[in-house]
């Protein structure tokens, strides 16, 4: 069991896929610190579970004697004891709450943090912003985000429909995305790795699948990606995938969806500016490889019933090239 | 004084009786519940998936000559008409009509470089198909055609939304205010109708469009 | 109804047993037709109706536990689709908070405080009447609402703005709020009810420390009714008009604010849960000294502590909220309030530790289930203590571990004495005792089935799996876990079906009970099983806090009481010294029309709002006819 749930996070790690998400599995400066109190507390309060039970069974099982010991002394003793029972709960509830008071101030904000990403939750995805002083520096993502290890990420939530929240246990405890609000987080991971996180507050029909990756990694590969993301989405040369560009541009899906240096410049959906790159789709829900993306277009109301992609009726050859155009936008 | 505290043994009449009217009122219940699924499962569902085939029929607009009214398909009666009668759909319409920027043109239903949909004055006539046909297929002097911005049950929704906008009956199912600043009544509470009462809001006729 | 006898001489004074049975019947036993059970008002015959409808939602409630299980076994499962499963959460988390829980401690109050008051009836007993059926009215609207599919899917706690106009489309939000209204009304009228008998209608002696502490606790669950309740009946009202009439309360734009919703709602919802609880702590501070045949070790302390969790429960609502972005003042506050609650809830599990350490255990099976209680809850206290620390609740919050949580709390805390009461006093409500080998056998299928079902929830949640998820991907780890506990959760469903198979094979064909089959110390067994329409020959007097375990068997009684018109004994309220007669009120069709109307007028408010307007019409007239002046001598009191 236990090689099992240490093995499992492990093999997933590896296979690109899933991801961590797990508040026992900590690998950030804020979930270390929570996990260090959850066992703490958890510990305390399973010894007082234990006594408890042990003075339950020695209640019901005791021996007794022929007859009740004298009234008044035995009263007296039952008392003591009582009371002393009850002044320990109170040192322990004490001792509970200041734990938890130095743990809350771990949990402050950091004053100023290395770099900042907002986050605006929809029905069922998320949508990342990178910012930056200089506005032309600052780009969007979707469902996925990238952080340098060991620096601190100032994330502002907000939400543009109903109230979320956002959770990567791996990193940090959650905090609600609400809408007319802002609220902040920090995110520092301290190893590299996938994190999975999820919605946490329920969001509607498929608050299920709306899942997020941070993948922390060190300095130059951050640094490399995100110069990779500000670029604009790449020319294709390929004649499939030209064509798939053109019905993208063509058909309902721009409407939706911005892949920069394109026409399309639709809102309502993620940005696919560089799709190709990020490890799954859907919010969490798929793989990204060729074929899932070809399963997604074709038929997003059966993977996901209910979310806000509609059906574009498309013969096979323009899902395949449209499927290629958009596994092309590494 | 003092005695026991008893009374007279009520075992048998009253315990069979008590019974008696448990029975039947869980045996109403459980009929009243058997009714109602029956309804419901005569009831049109939400539906969120629009089967290929289905959306490929509600294509099928047959339009007057003079493009204005006509007749849906056959298909879209054999749904059950949902995109005039499904609160679900017509949320949707409203989503999709922030989202494609509607209210650019038309405001909050009021009009502007649009004509109004609340002045009860429609320039193809208030019928489904040819609201889902403008936005399908775009109008003179400037309604541009969504026909690849939106799949075709995505127009069918917006069309259900824009007729509600300018309903005179409060309807039941259509969308209640949104979560922005309010310009006027909820769709559910039959805004045309409202502001035609008032007789002072600011409906703007159209500067352009063809006369019907 | 009885004819009036208008002879002064009416009175229990110089009247033989049998005589005074015989008139005491007359006057107070209801018709037997059908008309006749509409217009019951006895206490009794309404809480008997009212325990069995909450059992009744309590099988639909677990029906909808099970799909729920089903659809969680494997991942990524097409059992229940997302739309289904979404309503199908909310109706499980809805009826069994406002239609099985709360109703059902409620019921037990009205059945049992006034036997343990030693009184004839509760008080406003067609006030009770009238809230049984609209409470019936409450629980039909949702679940028909279900069978439409229209059922609520935004969760029990309905948050805005997912429930408001803007997203949840249709009437499902709707149905959800005037549920709410219908429960919370007849939820707040027993409350009075029961607030009025325990303070003014106590046996002649029965002073304040004397009181039994079930009724006790229902007191306090009372009073802790009486001031949650008004706020979720102001939220549900303000979002039905915000979805119907367009006013802005949760509308950020317009200077509503969705937080306001929570503030409310867990304002609210938090002393729901000692609602629910408290009632339970009543029984088994019952339940416990007559299994071990020993008064209560510390009556004043759990009273006192009783009294205590009222109080706080108003203190900590918001630890429900502890990740909308708090200021860390209000953290910090509400973490050592949520804490502090440990402190009586530790009083009281040690004084039953130490009432059981002092006496002597018989193990029959509502001894189990309050050892059963007592073991799960101290669980469920203790993840409460954790859930109350912000930043352990900042990664267990919304998940599995926060469901495991408050299922120890709520099945562990409430049902376990619950079922424990049931087995306690089916025999008194029913004159038949219920099986004892088929009580075992419940007992170990629940507990052991409980304790495998939600157990693991725990190690799921730390393991990252959050509430409310209609499915989850194969690449999760929870997979196993989850099969393990819809597993599990089978051994549970049978343990309830093997109590329900007692309950209904007891009710016919059970032993004969007789007065006091456990030899237990409080009023309500100082008369027949099942007990005569007017509970008491003559009203006891009470000078012990134990009255049946006096030493002599006869209980000193008051008289002076008239037979031919149904009266009640009046008393102080602290030390219940006996002031005045009070009639009580005779059966009446009535507050069953008044309900008709009330649930036509809440129904139809759904759909337009002028139904306020023209169905308070019907409801005008129901109430003319209820209060219209007879010129019968109850009515002149």
């Amino acid at each position: 069991m236990k090689t099992a749930a240490i093995s499992l996070p492990l093999l997933l790690l590896l296979s690109g896929c899933g991801g961590v998400q797990s508040a026992l599995d900590a690998h950030g400066q804020t979930a270390i610190l929570l996990k260090s109190l959850i066992i703490f507390v958890v510990a305390t309060c399973f010894v007082v579970w234990i006594i408890v039970m042990l003075v339950l069974i020695w209640s019901l099982m005791r021996r007794r004697d022929g007859q009740a010991a004298d009234d008044r002394s035995l009263h007296r003793r039952i008392t003591i004891a009582v009371s002393g029972a009850v002044a320990a709960t109170a040192l322990i509830i004490s001792g509970l709450t200041i734990a938890s008071f130095y743990t809350t101030r771990g949990l402050d904000p950091a004053r100023d943090p290395d770099m900042t990403i907002r986050v605006r939750a929809q029905q069922w995805w998320w949508q990342f912003i990178y910012e930056d002083a200089d506005p032309a520096q600052s780009f969007h993502t979707a469902n996925e985000i990238h952080i340098p290890v060991g620096k601190a990420v100032r994330v502002r939530l907000e939400s543009s429909d109903v109230i979320h929240s956002f959770w990567v246990p791996s990193l940090a405890g959650k905090q609600d995305l609400i809408p007319g609000r802002e609220n902040v987080l920090t995110l520092r991971a301290e190893r590299p790795g996938v994190y999975r996180g999820q919605c946490a507050e329920f969001c509607g029909l498929q608050h299920s699948h709306m899942a997020l990756f941070v993948i922390a990694e060190d300095e130059e590969s951050y640094r490399q990606w995100a110069s990779a993301q500000r670029k604009e989405g790449l020319q294709p040369r390929e004649p499939e995938i030209v064509a798939g560009k053109a019905l993208f541009m063509a058909r309902q899906c721009a409407a939706c969806h911005t892949i920069r240096g394109t026409e399309a410049s639709g809102t309502t959906g993620p940005d696919l500016t560089h799709i190709g790159s990020r490890h799954t789709i859907a919010a969490g829900l798929l793989e990204n490889t060729r074929g899932s993306l070809a399963a997604w277009i074709a038929d997003p109301q059966t993977l996901k019933p209910g979310n806000n992609m509609p059906i574009v009726p498309l013969s096979a050859d323009e899902l395949r090239q449209i499927s290629a155009y958009m596994d092309s936008l590494k | 004084m003092s005695s026991t505290v008893s009374g007279p043994t009520f075992s048998g009449p009253i315990f069979s009786r008590k019974a008696f009217r448990l029975l039947a009122i869980a045996g109403l219940f459980v009929v009243a519940l058997a009714v109602a699924a029956t309804v419901g499962l005569l009831r049109q569902p939400r539906q969120y998936r629009v089967d290929p085939p289905v959306s490929a029929a509600l294509e099928g607009l047959r339009l007057m000559p003079n493009g204005i009214a006509g007749s849906p398909p056959e298909v879209y009666f054999a749904l059950g008409q949902p995109y005039e009668e499904t609160a679900y759909d017509l949320n949707q319409g409203k989503r999709l009509y922030s989202w494609f920027g509607c209210a650019s043109c038309h405001g909050d239903g009021e009009g502007g470089a649009g004509p109004s949909f609340l002045d009860g004055w429609w320039l193809y006539g208030p019928s489904m198909v040819s609201i889902a046909a403008s936005i399908r297929d775009g109008r003179p002097h400037g309604m541009p055609a969504f026909r690849h911005k939106m799949t075709i049950d995505e127009i069918w929704q917006l069309a259900g939304y824009v007729k509600a906008i300018g309903a005179y009956s409060a309807k039941l199912t259509a969308p209640s205010r949104s979560d922005d600043r309010q310009t006027r009544p909820a769709e559910n509470r039959a805004p045309a109708a409202i502001l035609f009462d008032q007789g002072s809001a600011p409906v703007r006729r159209p500067k352009q469009g063809p006369s019907p | 109804m009885t004819t009036e006898r208008r002879s002064s001489a009416a009175t229990d004074v110089d009247l033989d047993d049998a005589e005074l049975d015989r008139q005491l019947d007359r006057t107070w036993a209801g018709r037997t037709s059908f008309w006749g059970a509409i217009a019951a008002v006895d206490h009794k015959v309404i809480a008997r109706r009212y325990i069995v409808t909450a059992f009744v939602f309590l099988i639909l409630g677990g029906m909808l536990a099970l799909a729920m299980r089903i659809q969680l076994a494997q991942p990524e499962a097409r059992f229940i689709n997302a739309d289904r499963y979404n309503q199908i959460f909310t109706m499980h988390g809805s009826n069994m908070m406002f239609l099985f829980a709360v109703p059902v401690m409620e019921a037990m109050a009205v059945y049992l405080v006034p036997l343990m008051v030693g009184t004839r009836n509760i008080a406003f007993p067609r006030l009770n009447a009238f809230s049984y059926w609209v409470f019936l009215a409450g629980g039909i609207l949702l679940w028909i609402s279900f069978a439409l599919d229209t059922a609520p899917d935004v969760g029990w706690f309905a948050y805005v703005p997912l429930s408001g106009p803007e997203y949840g489309s249709g009437k499902r939000a709707d149905v959800w709020a005037q549920m709410i209204t219908f429960t919370e009304l007849s939820a707040l009228a027993v409350a009075v009810e029961i607030v009025v008998t325990v303070l003014k209608q106590r046996a002649p002696g029965m002073s304040l420390d004397r009181i039994p502490l079930l009724v006790w606790s229902m007191l306090v669950m009372a009073f802790v009714v009486i001031m949650a309740m008004p706020a979720i009946m102001f939220e549900s009202s303000t979002l039905i008009m915000d979805r119907l009439v367009g006013t802005q309360f949760y509308n950020p734009a317009e200077g509503g604010d969705v937080l306001l919703w929570q503030h409310l709602f867990w304002f609210f919802g938090h002393p729901e849960v000692y609602i629910i609880f408290l009632p339970a702590v009543g029984m088994v501070s019952t339940i416990l000294p007559t299994f071990v045949q020993r008064p209560i070790f510390g009556y004043l302390p759990v009273v006192m502590a009783l009294i205590a969790t009222g109080v706080l429960a108003f203190g900590l609502w918001v630890h429900h909220m502890f990740v909308i972005g708090l200021p860390r003042l209000a953290e910090s506050f509400f973490t050592a309030s949520s804490m502090a609650i440990a402190i009586p809830a530790g009083v009281q599990i040690f004084c039953w530790l130490a009432t059981l350490w002092a006496g002597r255990p018989i193990f029959k099976t509502p001894l189990l289930f309050v050892i059963g209680f007592i073991i799960t809850f101290v669980i469920g206290g203790l993840t409460g203590v954790m859930v109350a620390s912000v930043p352990f609740d900042a990664q267990v919050h919304d998940t599995y571990f926060v469901v495991a949580h408050f299922h120890y709390v709520l099945i562990g805390g409430a049902v376990f004495p619950l079922i424990a009461g049931i087995y306690y006093w089916f025999p008194k409500m029913t004159g038949r005792m219920m099986s004892e080998r088929l009580g075992q056998w419940s007992f170990w299928l629940i507990f052991v089935g409980f304790n495998l079902t939600f157990f693991p929830m725990h190690i799921l949640g730390l393991q990252g799996m959050p509430r409310r998820i209609y499915t989850y991907q194969p690449e999760m780890p929870w997979g196993g876990l989850n099969l393990f506990i819809s597993l599990s959760a089978v051994i549970l469903f049978s343990g309830f079906l093997v109590f329900f198979i007692d309950v209904a094979r007891s009710w016919s064909a059970g032993r004969p009970a007789g007065q006091n089959p456990w030899n237990a110390s409080t009023l309500e067994w100082a008369m027949n099983s099942p007990p005569p329409p007017y509970n008491f020959r003559r009203i006891p007097v009470v000078d012990a806090r134990d009255p049946l375990w006096c030493g002599s068997d006869e209980l000193p009684v008051a008289s002076g009481l008239r037979t031919d018109r149904r009266e009640l004994l009046i008393s102080s309220v602290v030390e219940a010294l006996p002031e005045a007669r009070e009639s009580s009120p005779r059966d009446s069709v009535w507050p069953f029309w008044a309900a008709i109307a009330t649930s036509i007028m809440l129904i139809w408010s759904i759909f337009s709002p002028w139904a306020i307007v023209w169905g308070s019409i019907p409801i005008a007239i129901t109430l003319i006819g209820w209060f219209w002046p007879k010129g019968i001598a109850e009515d002149e009191s």
